[in-house]
């Protein structure tokens, strides 16, 4: 292994401008004479707009310029990325997003106004002065409500709230397992409500060139290729190669960056009337009430076992949170992220599930860090654990139980899934080792002397990433396809420019892909600079979301640098006058077999851009390939997450004493940087599990609308993590990677609540709901010891 | 509107701000010190930290006017020249780092730690980060860096002496 190849832990390469300050986000970006924009939003979740009367803010200082809903009405609304068919084949229910809102206001947040002045302050001061009149209605909050068929409508076209009712698999023949069954357990469980707060808030600058017709739209976006399509396309029926996305450094996504959102239209739109640029910055309340949301499912399972604790069938019914509008991907998450990974690390052979997706009137909702999967691992988890409490199994035996096996491989799932490779033993296995299990009693002993209750909790997750095989999730209702392209441009003194259209925002791209090129055409890994991020310059991408930068952008890169090798050979062998099948190349060198003739990789870069004696007929001058890879499956990281929580029963304050990771991503190219990722994820987790959630009151207010409201995981409320990995290959592609980003919150949080539950048990509780505070954690102590009083 | 005068990274600088210019606002805008981010606006977040005479200060909490006259840090003047300090080594040496946005904030914010307390413990460099929040890396790394630049300046400040 090279310092620079694959598998080195590699000091980042873009680390250095971060840490100087030179970082280049958008909110840092200012173009000449640019105006700024402040976005009036509604302070009601349902209202209809009676009026929105402008005049006296257009005469306020400094404004340049105010539109409302009814200015734009002419451009298309904002389009879901994903359609999902009913129970009966018919499509789903998908009403209009405006980009302002036209006739209704549906959730605090919805926009109404956008206000353009010389200075931020004097948009946001003459904001004030729009003089709204908005009848409020009666606000749809809660789901079951929602769907009831009593309630207010979101949408006037979406009877009893609903945007879908889909299922996969067959019930009867599920029921029928049921009837044979010696158990069946059954749980109800909230996928709570999380807010992303990427730390970065949202921006974007919209700008046009009246000379060329060009737009240009800085944003800050996980996948400016996407917001090219999806708002040039459908919104604002600009073409391509007239519209320009840039999305520079990006303070982290966790999916919320991924979606085209009201104001990169609007700065866009707007740009070109008024004849100057427009920068616009959510303040982090914006952000609260703008960004996509995630997770917000309810759910009821029933699962069921034989005599000795085999799973035989399982039914899944989820109601799913749309939100009021259908953010990009939003409809896919609850279905084809989650339904189909129902089956988890198990074998279990007859599952059914069905999902209905509601409309309520909140932030629309869609993918955040593990989209779907961690929600079903979480129901799945507990749903397991709490059988094994029932039936009285050990925690870990009825897993082992119940796992796919090792050469089960290639697995199909009765949930549509083929699973290529994995060995959920070996990652339980060793992290039963990493975080001594064997010494868990010796420890719960010791803190119950200190009047603490110690659990352990477990979580033996799979999950399917590296989204995705285009020929799949088109069948499936994907309106896109989601390969990735790479360009290799090979430069004449034999430096590399990598253009992909994965982008980085915190993952570290610019460090491992460069170390592929490192390791593929052994050059320093200074040679080599990856380029992302402006559709002026990348080919074309899909994007980075569902872990897929690696497994399906780096695989992209892979196999231009392939095509590269392949006309450095025939150069060589013009130049070496051999035959190509003769050349071999190995640590940037080219050599004839058997010979000592030999030419390093510059000097077939240099040669390939002085090509004074190139048969032009065989041999095209330069050394540049483009490549798109389109995966032929999902990829399946799986793990083990072991929890172990100590719980002080007279305050409810639940402490994360240790928390293990073990996960199997596949080929690890920068252990370093997946070491961080994972460490990511479970720290989101674990503020899924005990921290955080977003609340509405029942009018739809945001109550939980700042950081002071909202519970962020802090350094203080965190554990060190050990995390450690195994690995099986990927079968289906070449660097047999999987994927890394999302593990961490996909397998963690049902560690956490299972050993809350483990460290509760003995005091008579049996359930708890995400996040574990310590208010109700207290509270659920005292009603198990006094069931009346804490009524 | 009235001026205001301070010397920040070592250069004295002066300009006109409204009254209620925040000493962020006044950092990235009028002196383009891009490198203090604005990451809420309840002053939670941290990613604005600075150092005024020598504290760390979130620069959200500022007015600009509050701080005239005063001598001021910010995270494009803590490296000498191409030399990065080692709290800025210690964060990339660790991986303390992913996508940078809270980063400047919390390293300054630890440099500071370090000036009140050159040997801290795991539990007291979680306990001073409180006030910083980062979304990526679970601060665990953060700890580590944090820990290491600690031993790099002990060991500097003995062969100093």
């Amino acid at each position: 292994m090279s310092a620079t190849g694959i598998g080195a832990s590699v000091k980042r390469k873009e680390d250095k401008r971060f840490l100087t300050g030179q970082g280049n986000y958008t909110h840092d970006i200012d173009r000449p004479n640019q105006t700024y924009a402040y976005i009036l939003r509604s302070p009601m979740a349902h209202a209809t707009i009676k009026s929105v009367g402008v005049d006296a803010a257009k005469g306020a200082p400094g404004v340049v310029a105010v539109f409302t809903g009814a200015d734009m009405a002419e451009i298309g609304g904002i389009p879901c990325g994903w359609g999902v068919n009913n129970k009966d084949g018919s499509p789903m229910n998908e009403p209009k997003h405006p980009v302002l809102a036209e006739g209704k206001v549906r959730h605090v947040g919805d926009p109404i106004a956008v206000v353009i002045a010389e200075t931020y302050e004097q948009a946001k001061d003459a904001a004030e002065m729009i003089e709204l009149d908005l009848e409020e209605l009666p606000a749809v909050i809660d789901m079951e409500k929602a769907i009831s068929g009593s309630g207010a409508l979101v949408h006037d076209d979406a009877p009893d709230n609903l945007c879908y009712d889909w299922e996969l698999g067959d019930e009867a023949e599920v029921d029928a397992e049921f009837k044979n069954a010696a158990h069946v357990v059954s749980i109800d469980v909230t996928n709570n409500r999380l807010i992303p707060n990427a730390m970065e808030p949202r921006a974007a600058i919209g700008e046009f060139d009246k000379a060329t017709g060009e737009y240009t739209l800085y944003t800050t976006s996980q996948n400016p290729h996407v917001i090219r399509l999806l708002m040039g396309a459908f919104v604002l029926s600009l073409p391509e190669h007239k519209l320009r996305v840039v999305a520079p450094d990006v303070g982290g996504g966790f999916g919320s960056k991924i979606y085209h959102y009201a104001e990169e239209a609007i700065v866009t739109w707007a740009a070109p009337r008024v004849g100057r640029p427009i920068k616009w910055v959510a303040e982090r309340s914006e952000a609260f009430m703008s960004d996509a949301h995630g997770r917000d499912h309810i759910t009821h399972a029933d699962l069921a076992l034989d005599a000795e604790g085999k799973f035989l069938g399982l039914k899944v019914y989820t109601k799913a949170n749309m939100g009021a509008y259908l953010s990009t991907f939003s409809t896919c998450v609850p279905t084809y992220l989650h339904a189909t990974l129902l089956a988890g690390v198990y074998t279990t052979p007859k599952i059914y599930s069905e999902v209905k997706a509601i409309f309520t009137n909140t932030v629309p909702v869609d993918a955040y860090r593990g989209a779907g999967r961690p929600e079903a691992t979480y129901l799945l988890e507990r749903l397991v654990s709490k059988a094994a409490w029932e039936l009285g199994i050990d925690q870990v035996e009825i897993r082992r139980k119940n796992f796919i096996p090792k050469d089960a491989f290639p697995y199909q799932t009765p949930v549509a899934l083929q699973y290529d490779s994995g060995d959920y033993e070996a990652s339980l296995d060793a992290a039963l080792k990493l975080a001594d299990y064997d010494g868990f009693p010796a420890r719960k002993e010791e803190a119950a002397k200190r009047g603490k209750l110690r659990g352990i909790g477990f979580s033996t997750y799979v999950e399917a990433c590296g989204i995705a095989p285009s020929a799949v999730v088109g069948s499936l209702g994907a309106r896109a396809g989601l390969f990735e392209s790479a360009n290799v441009r090979v430069h004449p003194t034999g430096s590399v420019s990598i253009f992909t259209g994965s982008h980085s925002h915190g993952q570290g791209h610019e460090t491992t892909f460069a170390q592929l090129v490192s390791e593929t055409l052994g050059i320093p890994i200074d040679n080599v600079d990856i380029v992302h991020g402006d559709t002026n310059k990348v080919a074309f991408g899909m994007g980075t979301y569902g872990s897929r930068s690696l497994a399906v952008g780096g695989e992209a890169i892979m196999k231009a640098l392939g095509k590269v090798t392949d006309k450095a050979k025939k150069i060589a062998a013009h130049i070496l006058e051999a035959s190509e099948a003769d050349i071999e190349f190995k640590d940037g060198k080219f050599t004839v077999a058997g010979t000592d003739k030999e030419m390093a990789f510059g000097e077939i870069a240099l040669a390939a851009y002085v090509p004074h004696n190139f048969p032009h007929d065989q041999l095209e001058p330069g050394l540049e390939e483009q490549a798109f890879y389109d995966p032929m499956n999902f990829t399946y990281p799986g793990g083990c997450h072991i929890c172990e929580v100590e719980i002080d029963p007279d305050t409810g304050v639940v402490e994360v004493v240790g928390m293990t990771a073990v996960d199997d991503v596949g080929r690890v190219i920068n252990p370093m940087i997946v070491e961080g990722q994972i460490h990511g994820g479970l720290a989101q987790g674990i503020g899924q599990a005990l921290l955080e959630t977003c609340v509405y009151d029942e009018d739809g207010q945001l109550v939980t609308g700042s950081y002071m409201d909202y519970c962020m995981p802090r350094a203080d409320n965190l554990p060190d993590f050990k995390a450690a990995t195994t690995e099986t290959l990927c079968a289906h592609n070449s660097l047999g990677v999987k994927g890394c980003g999302e593990v961490g919150a996909i397998g963690s949080p049902p560690s956490v609540i299972n050993a809350v539950l483990d460290a509760l048990r003995d005091r008579g509780v049996t359930d708890i709901s995400m996040p574990a505070t310590p208010q109700k954690v207290w509270q659920a102590l005292r009603a198990a010891e006094m069931p009346a009083a804490a009524e | 509107m009235p001026n205001v005068s301070m010397t920040v990274n070592g250069k004295q600088v002066s300009g006109e701000v409204e009254g209620r210019t925040l000493l962020s606002t006044f950092i990235r805008e009028t002196l383009d010190l891009t490198g203090t981010h604005i990451g809420c606006d309840t002053s939670q977040c941290g990613a604005c930290v600075i150092h005024v005479n020598g504290q760390s200060v979130k620069s959200c909490s500022m007015l600009a006017l509050q701080a005239d006259g005063a001598d001021v840090t910010t995270i494009e003047g803590l490296a000498a020249g191409d030399q990065m300090h080692p709290m800025q080594e210690a964060f990339r040496d660790c991986h303390g780092l992913q996508c940078g946005f809270c980063t400047p904030g919390m390293v300054m914010s630890a440099v500071d730690l370090l000036q009140h307390n050159p040997d801290p413990t795991d539990h007291e460099i979680r306990e001073w980060l409180e006030g910083n929040i980062c979304r990526c890396t679970g601060y665990h790394n953060i700890v580590k860096a944090v820990k290491q630049a600690a031993g790099a300046m002990k060991g500097q400040a003995a062969a100093a002496e």
